[in-house]
């Protein structure tokens, strides 16, 4: 073949760079060695996490680890090849970072099993398993991964559809608070849809529905926001008719706060507005505004309602009302202290003294427990390298659209670990949200999932070499020419 | 099981957890110096290339000298760099002088070519206005607008 390179071949980073005259460039490593290679690291750790449990717990060896060992290897390996096929350019670390954080949760929620099957072994009501639903919920997810991929080819098609998107991110964030308690209530917040046996969370989908919507709609009317007003202290303060979104997004998580009592989805929605908001506008007043209309809601929230008074209170004292409000708190303070920097070891602590809540929203007090100080600092690591290289790949793709989405996306993750871990150790109020794919829960796997096929086609666009222009096909003079159909141009 | 060995595992599997952050910071690593043009090996990870010949004065990367974007730096990798105010050029410019899409630096061999490409006013490579593609030598100035570019190694 004459000219440049075949476009098949610059996939395959095979050594030599081609040398033809009009093909300066040298072939970029599309790194996915890279990433096998990490994801046969996480999975080798998964593995050892497993067996120490198990030996811990002084069991012998069973044909389960291998069943599990098994699942785990194949859905990664899906996901490994998927990405192979449809974005050969994506980051390396994303994919092994979210294996290694969804295998240790799958083992410390294998763990929690154990302990509370014990616990309730003489009860009347058994503890159900939570680990193989996981596994179920992991197999789903991994399908919605799969499909993200292959629909999703290139993440700028996301905008054009983007008020769709908003408003399907909006009922379905409604949804919840809309209707009756007996179907959307678990604990105290309305945020579920309970059909028989299936039960999810639409406000997990929402999120992303959402930031889709924010990116498009920042990305079309950035003008908007920064048109200058009035100077304050140093800083520009935006006129106030252009608050009006400000306003309808402070509007809709105080109504999530209200209806669904759902502190944690209305405080990650609120962040999200205001990040990717200064992200589009890069002005500080931005934020100034929103955490003043932040800290206007959470006053009024903390005087109107009860449940948010009992969170603060149990945060500020956990062991002033330890019997009711503050016994989790308390027990998630005891777990890190027993732990301390080295852990009792997997398997070795006692994590169903954290009740029902242990494998979703104190999965991190479990994991301090076990691993200690170092090994939670590594799960943070992790979340913190998987958020980076997805902010990275937003600050190296082309489009704005892009940008804004996977920066969205990423601060989505990190704030999200931080509200969990922050709840846990009391650095803030306990708000109950998932920690992204180490807790139990299904919409937030699969929520989760789809967020990193969107992260990962977005970095697959920033390190994809430019393409080519295809050779002309020689034509015909016009006058010669015969009418033939020609299709549209993409 | 023995105390010895639960110490040994915990201890082992708390150092695996943090060798695998290790190595996840170095493929970082590595992507970092991949951007500014220097070769790093990374063993293991990469399958070592065919290297360059030493000292050639092949330019390393680009950098603005004056104007607006003055110190900005831009490796160079091969890639052609678009230059102009879109705002999906390499180097986007927010200067009156310069058109949406003012001109193109390229590689062709070893060596970097400037095009303009129909500015409105005009692309200078050491005060001659570039009509062709022109061979850009190290350290020579293209004046875009009030913006001076460079090549440097």
């Amino acid at each position: 073949m004459t000219g440049p390179a075949a476009g098949g071949g610059a996939a395959a980073s095979s050594g030599q760079p081609a040398v033809a005259q009009t093909d300066p460039g040298r072939t970029i490593s599309t790194r996915r060695g890279t990433e096998l290679f990490l994801l046969g690291f996480a999975a080798v750790l998964v593995t050892g996490a497993f067996v120490l449990v198990e030996a811990n717990q002084e069991k012998q060896l069973s044909l389960r680890i291998v069943w599990y060992g098994l699942a785990f290897l194949a859905s990664f390996a899906i996901a490994h090849l998927a990405v192979r096929r449809w974005a050969p350019y994506a980051d390396p670390l994303i994919l092994p970072c979210v294996a290694l954080l969804n295998g240790l949760g799958l083992v410390v929620i294998y763990r929690i099993d154990l302990a509370q099957t014990e616990k309730f072994a003489g009860s009347d009501t058994p503890w159900a398993d939570a680990a193989p639903r996981q596994l179920a919920w992991v197999a789903i997810a991994l399908v919605l991964f799969l499909a993200a991929m292959y629909w999703v080819k290139d993440h700028r098609t996301l905008s054009r559809y983007a008020y769709t998107f908003g408003l399907v991110g909006l009922i379905a964030l409604a949804l919840p608070g809309a209707l009756p308690a007996a179907i959307s209530e678990v604990n105290g917040s309305k945020v579920w849809i309970r059909l028989g046996p299936l039960s999810i969370q639409p406000g997990e989908f929402a999120k992303i529905l959402l930031m889709i919507f924010f990116a498009g709609f920042l990305v079309s009317k950035r003008d908007l926001f920064t048109s200058a007003g009035r100077k304050f202290l140093g800083m520009e303060l935006p006129r106030a008719r252009d608050l009006g979104p400000v306003l309808a997004a402070w509007a809709v998580s105080v109504g999530v706060l209200v209806l669904e009592k759902d502190l944690g989805n209305s405080l990650l929605f609120f962040g999200i507005v205001l990040v990717m908001l200064y992200m589009a506008t890069e002005r500080i007043a931005w934020v100034v505004v929103g955490l003043s209309l932040f800290v206007g809601g959470a006053l009024l929230a903390y005087n109107m309602f009860a449940h948010v008074q009992s969170r603060v209170h149990a945060w500020l004292d956990p062991f002033a009302d330890y019997d009711t409000g503050g016994f989790q708190i308390a027990q998630s303070l005891f777990a890190f202290g027993t732990g301390g920097v080295g852990g009792t070891g997997l398997g070795a602590g006692r994590p169903e003294m954290l009740l029902n809540q242990a494998n979703s929203d104190f999965i991190t007090a479990v994991i301090g427990e076990e691993l200690g100080f170092i090994g939670l600092a590594g799960v943070l690591m992790i979340y913190m390298l998987l958020a980076m290289r997805g902010m990275r790949s937003a600050l190296a793709v082309r489009d704005t659209f892009g940008k804004l989405l996977g920066a969205g996306l990423s601060f989505a993750l990190v704030l999200q670990v931080f509200v969990v871990v922050g709840g846990v150790t009391t650095l803030i109020p306990l708000t109950g949200l998932t920690a992204p794919f180490l807790s139990a829960g299904g919409s937030s796997v699969m929520a989760n999932y789809i967020l990193v096929a969107l992260l990962l086609r977005i970095s697959d666009a920033a390190r994809r070499p430019q393409q080519k222009a295809r050779p002309q096909p020689q034509q015909a003079p016009i006058a010669e020419a015969h009418t033939v159909m020609v299709e549209r141009p993409q | 099981m023995p105390e010895l060995v639960v110490q040994l595992t915990r201890a082992g599997f708390l150092a695996l957890l943090w060798l695998f952050v290790l190595f996840a910071l170095r493929v970082i690593r590595s992507d970092i110096y991949a951007a500014s043009g220097i070769k790093v090996n990374v063993p293991g990870f990469r399958r070592s290339e065919p290297k360059k010949p030493k000292g050639s004065k092949s330019p390393r990367q680009m950098v603005v000298t004056h104007g607006a974007l003055a110190g900005t730096r831009i490796s160079l990798d091969g890639r052609p760099i678009l230059i102009g105010r879109a705002d999906d050029s390499t180097l986007v410019l927010d200067d009156d002088y310069a058109s949406t899409r003012h001109a193109r630096l390229s590689l062709r061999g070893h060596d970097w070519y400037l095009e303009d490409l129909g500015s409105t006013n005009g692309t200078y490579l050491d005060r001659a206005k570039v009509t062709a593609p022109m061979r850009v030598p190290l350290g020579a100035p293209i004046r875009i607008g009030k913006t001076v570019i460079e090549l440097r190694t």
